[in-house]
């Protein structure tokens, strides 16, 4: 310990004078809660000061439409997701004009309530029709339609949602860009 | 009677340990936190639940945000090289300083015949400067440039391929994000890292 001999030099004869003994002791006390605080501080700030970031894989863009194969899918396997300005979303589950039952185009919302039980039932309806066809493997496909006046947030909450629900793992999705004009009537109309 | 003395205990305890491993911890914390670079471009960034790390380093980051992007990118001995890559490519040239300046600063967002100019500048000059963009139109895709170019300095100095990570704003429009991942497509990068914060899943 930091202590200093204060003892004024020992056995000294008479006429000298006494100094009284100083206690040395500093209390920490104060400087330890500080110290604590600092490295507290700088223990969060260096974790989440990284930002956290989403991958996303896009598929291989091939000017050449003549190379570009076209894949049939069940389409009772697939699920729309419009994305138009202020927020809004629509979904549709197989052909736009032939939709599978209970399936016609209808609005939801972002979020828990919203998109994400609509997106965790189909998913589930899905497994199981497949499981019927043999396939049990063969999971959703949605297709995400971001228009022209949707936002970078919008694209982010569906990309997220998929990961929450878990598309990605039994079935698939993807973002495409092109729009019928019977999809940009829905989106503007209503 | 005898009375018994209580013997007087001492209620301080020796700090001086506890002060000295605090020290050197914080001490430790200081000097490996980075400093946080004020951003040339700041953009409110969407949250998400998923919890990947970006990597530190062999990162370019292209920051979308009001209809302007702006670049980023990791490694000072690839930004170097990067910025001889596109002197060389559009007629202009760097002093050794310039590069040294380049090298230390945070991300851009001018034509390439500005971009001395924003070197020169001091980096509290530089978020006021009103910078424009890096210029990415069909004419004179400047963006195109950079990245391809990033790309060869990065496998040159690290040899590694380079990420891309975009940044974007909220409520930026999605045409904005998409212009910048096609110029990216075409060079064939299908994989981008998307900047994001960090929520539950309860929203």
């Amino acid at each position: 310990m930091a202590e200093l001999n204060t003892d004024g030099g020992g056995g000294g004869k008479g006429g000298k004078v006494r100094s009284k003994k100083q206690n040395s002791k500093v209390d920490l006390t104060a400087m330890v809660d500080l110290a604590f605080l600092l490295i507290t501080f700088f223990m969060l700030t260096t974790t989440l000061s990284k930002p956290q970031s989403m991958s996303l894989g896009l598929p291989d863009k091939e000017d050449d439409p003549n190379k570009n194969v076209d894949i049939k899918v069940d389409e009772n396997r697939t699920m729309t997701l419009l994305l138009g300005a202020d927020n809004k979303l629509i979904r549709y589950v197989g052909l736009l004009a032939t939709p599978v039952a209970g399936g016609a185009p209808k609005d939801f919302s972002y979020g828990k309530d919203g998109i994400r039980k609509e997106l965790i039932a189909r998913n589930k309806m899905v497994l199981e029709y497949s499981a019927a066809k043999g396939k049990p493997k063969d999971g959703i496909i949605v297709i995400i339609k971001p228009s022209k006046k949707s936002t970078y947030k919008n694209v982010v909450d569906i990309l997220d949602e998929m990961a929450i629900v878990g598309v990605g793992v039994s079935g698939s999705y993807a973002i495409v860009n092109d729009f019928t004009p019977e999809e940009t009537k829905l989106l503007d109309g209503k | 009677m005898a009375k018994i003395k209580m013997k007087k205990k001492s209620t301080s305890t020796d700090m001086t340990a506890m002060c000295d491993v605090a020290f050197l911890l914080l001490t430790f914390f200081i000097l490996t936190a980075t400093a946080k670079i004020p951003e040339a471009l700041p953009v409110d960034t969407p949250s998400s639940t998923v919890q990947t790390k970006m990597p530190e380093t062999d990162l370019a980051t292209l920051t979308v945000g009001k209809g302007k992007v702006f670049f980023d990118l990791k490694g000072r001995e690839v930004r170097v090289r990067t910025l001889e890559l596109m002197g060389e490519k559009y007629g202009v040239t760097f002093t050794d300083e310039d590069k040294k300046m380049f090298s230390l600063m945070e991300g851009f967002g001018v034509p390439i015949s500005n971009l001395k100019q924003i070197i020169e500048m001091k980096s509290a000059d530089r978020s006021k400067a009103g910078q424009p963009g890096v210029p990415m139109d069909s004419l004179d895709n400047q963006l195109k440039e950079w990245i391809y170019n990033a790309r060869i300095a990065n496998i040159e100095v690290n040899d590694k391929e380079l990420q891309i990570a975009i940044k974007g704003d909220a409520k930026e429009e999605y045409p904005a994000i998409r212009k910048v991942m096609d110029i990216c497509q075409d060079q064939k990068i299908n994989s981008f890292s998307l900047v994001t914060g960090l929520r539950s899943k309860d929203f």
